[in-house]
């Protein structure tokens, strides 16, 4: 009799505080409901692809002004400091044929094109060295191809700079604040001590907007689907001559450029 | 056992003092690296890592450089090193203190260091050398420890610790051969991307390890008559002579390669260290001559018996390959790594001022560790009668 009434007793008040606890579980989703951000969604506007890429027209950018307009797009919008030594942070930023593609060396180049300017940014590799050696996952690869940075997990080992053959990141050696000359409050800007680089505007993507850079170039950046056959870039590429950088590694770029 | 740090002579404390002040140097000038971050340094865009992280690297070997007594001790019951071992483990301990100092110091974000265990990455190297070199740190205290309060009970250390002992001697070749793939795995570093790194870094940790460990001891030998024996100095100066030789080796088969096959990316480092590139000599140059000129120096020494026997030229022998290989490890490797820089240009690389405090700093934190440790050894060998 006695087993019966306390196996009772443990099962009524198992359940009254399975039930508390459920009371306690609903009304916590409530509130989290109700939390801006709580749930993620991704906008209906935003832009969606299996393997994001670039294809740069160098034909199609000739003045010093194209560039300009180029970079200070992507450095206004992006809060890019502008910092006037070695340790200078950039996210695409311009250089000499011999500089950008270092293991093309035809030594009878046309002059217009050795001598060219030539637009650099982060590759989006597909088989990145600085995801591959980062060790908190700080630099990470999306489904979409996109390689992009967790700002406030990095520790500022700067491995992944080592890594990158491309020389594609920055690293914030001091605060970057004071080098701005204004704020695009919509992006956050960073501390000192971590590292950064071109995003692909991931961003800007996910409110239906196309990168920044590619905006500004009239038509001599495109940006697109490389999975999908009837894409920007498919089709320029098939249309054109590409070549992209230090091919032989293995890295796969995911920046195109037509010359 | 600790308590014999609290009894030494005035020389002893002075001594501590003079580490301390040093290192409250180094510890001034971090305290200014943390309130204006790592643009004290010399460091840059395109040379990411200085001072500080080849100063790990080379520390690693430093700490690995142990296992040139464990084995022939434990593998080869060679008796004569066995006076000897205590002082290279609490080396090793006090080396891989020096490594752990250095990464932190080489962090932009060093309060965020624990995301390494937080997100623990199994693909990057860095992940697996932080857990090799805990691990080190562990095994080497650990068995330090326990053979040494043995020796001052005047029994055989217990049976278990021999599995620690043989697993530091596997340990000791996995932590620097985990640090060379920190480097040997990056493509587009034509300097690191090579498969004998590791061989490299194990030749030339195994001459410089022990050579300072030896410069330490004839100096103790000195300082408070502790004497490793006259056989176990010899023995040690030959695995000394045959690593460095083995690492002068090595470093002539990547000059081959890369001058033979006539890769550009390959030759571009290496001329660069040692005649500048694109017609831009930068200050390593000197360094690097002086490095070869000595390495060379450092083998006419060592090789020939009778002036490898003679304890006055010994010392000199040793210094000069400690240089040499500081040269070549803590200072050329780093510098050909990141020179010429991905767009195959120059980008000058010195350390500041601040850099070199901290880093003189982290080395008399090392030493102090070590001379604490050592005193502690030697007072259990003066009492158990092993002196
Ligand atoms: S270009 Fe460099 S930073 Fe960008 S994904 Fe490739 S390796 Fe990473
Ligand atoms: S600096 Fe930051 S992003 Fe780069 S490897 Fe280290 S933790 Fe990762
Ligand atoms: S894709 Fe966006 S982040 Fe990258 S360079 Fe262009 S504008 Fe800048």
């Amino acid at each position: 009799m006695s087993t019966t009434r306390r196996q009772f007793l443990k099962i009524a008040g198992l359940s009254v505080f399975g039930l508390g606890a459920s009371t306690a579980l609903d009304a916590a989703d409530a509130v989290a409901k109700d939390m801006p951000g709580a749930k993620y969604e991704v906008g209906g506007k935003h832009l969606a692809a299996k393997r994001w890429a670039m294809v740069i027209d160098t034909r199609k950018l000739e003045s010093r002004e194209d560039y300009a307009r180029i970079i200070d797009a992507c450095h206004k919008v992006h809060n890019v400091p502008s910092i006037p030594t070695k340790q200078e942070i950039k996210w695409i930023w311009t250089d000499k044929y011999d500089r950008v593609f270092t293991d093309d060396m035809s030594q009878h180049l046309s002059p217009a094109v050795r001598e060219k300017d030539y637009l650099l940014l982060c590759n989006h590799c597909e088989n990145p060295p600085c995801v591959r050696v980062c060790p908190t996952k700080a630099t990470f690869k999306r489904a979409d191809g996109i390689v992009v940075m967790d700002y406030h997990r990095c520790i500022g080992c700067r491995f992944c700079m080592a890594g990158c053959p491309y020389g594609a990141r920055s690293f914030n050696f001091g605060d970057p604040r004071p080098y701005l000359k204004e704020v695009n409050p919509a992006f956050p800007t960073r501390m000192r001590g971590v590292v950064e680089k071109c995003t692909f505007c991931s961003e800007r993507l996910e409110v239906g907007l196309l990168p920044a850079c590619v905006e500004a170039s009239n038509g001599a950046i495109l940006f697109g689907d490389l999975d999908d056959p009837n894409s920007p870039v498919r089709k320029a590429l098939a249309e054109n001559f590409s070549i992209r950088r230090k091919p032989s590694i293995g890295t796969q770029p995911g920046v195109y450029y037509i010359v | 056992m600790i308590e014999k740090v609290l009894k030494g002579s005035p020389a002893f404390y002075i001594w501590l003092l003079f580490l301390g002040g040093i290192a409250s140097l180094g510890v001034f000038a971090y305290i200014f690296q943390l309130k204006y971050g790592l643009t004290i340094t010399g460091m840059s865009r395109d040379v990411s890592w200085g001072l500080y992280i080849s100063q790990f690297t080379y520390f690693v070997g430093v700490a690995a450089s142990a296992v040139m007594l464990v084995l022939p001790a434990y593998f080869h019951h060679y008796k004569k090193f066995k006076k000897m071992i205590i002082l290279g483990e609490f080396m090793a301990i006090s080396a891989v203190l020096m490594c752990m100092l250095f990464i932190v110091t080489d962090m932009g974000q060093p309060q965020r260091m624990l995301n390494v265990i937080l997100h623990p990455t199994p693909n990057s190297i860095m992940f697996y050398d932080m857990m090799v070199l805990m691990g080190y740190l562990f095994i080497n205290a650990l068995v330090g420890w326990v053979t040494l309060e043995a020796e001052r009970h005047d029994v055989d250390p217990p049976k278990r610790i021999k599995f620690f002992i043989y697993l530091s001697v596997v340990w000791a070749f996995s932590i620097h051969t985990v640090t060379a793939f920190l480097y040997a795995g990056l493509p587009g570093r034509h300097y690191w991307l090579t498969a004998i790194m590791a061989a490299r870094f194990l030749s030339s940790a195994f001459a410089s390890g022990p050579a300072i460990l030896l410069l330490l001891v004839i100096a103790l030998r000195r300082l408070t008559g502790f004497d490793p024996g006259r056989e176990a100095i010899q023995t040690l100066t030959k695995i000394i002579t045959y690593a460095m030789a083995i690492n002068v080796f090595f470093f002539l088969l990547e000059v081959f390669t890369a001058f033979y096959s006539g890769m550009p990316g390959h030759q571009h480092p290496l001329t660069f260290l040692f005649v500048g590139h694109d017609g831009h000599a930068s200050w390593v140059v000197g360094w690097m001559w002086t490095a070869a000129v000595l390495a060379i120096l450092s083998l006419c020494l060592l090789i020939p018996p009778q002036i490898r026997d003679n304890e006055r030229v010994l010392p000199w022998a040793l210094g000069i390959l400690v240089i040499a290989s500081w040269i070549d490890k803590g200072l050329g490797l780093l510098i050909g790594g990141f020179t010429p820089n991905p767009f195959e240009t120059v980008t000058e690389y010195a350390p500041t001022f601040p850099e070199i405090l901290v880093t003189v700093g982290v080395y008399a934190i090392g030493l102090m560790v070590l001379s604490v440790l050592w005193k502690i050894a030697l007072d259990v060998k003066k009492e158990a009668g092993t002196f």
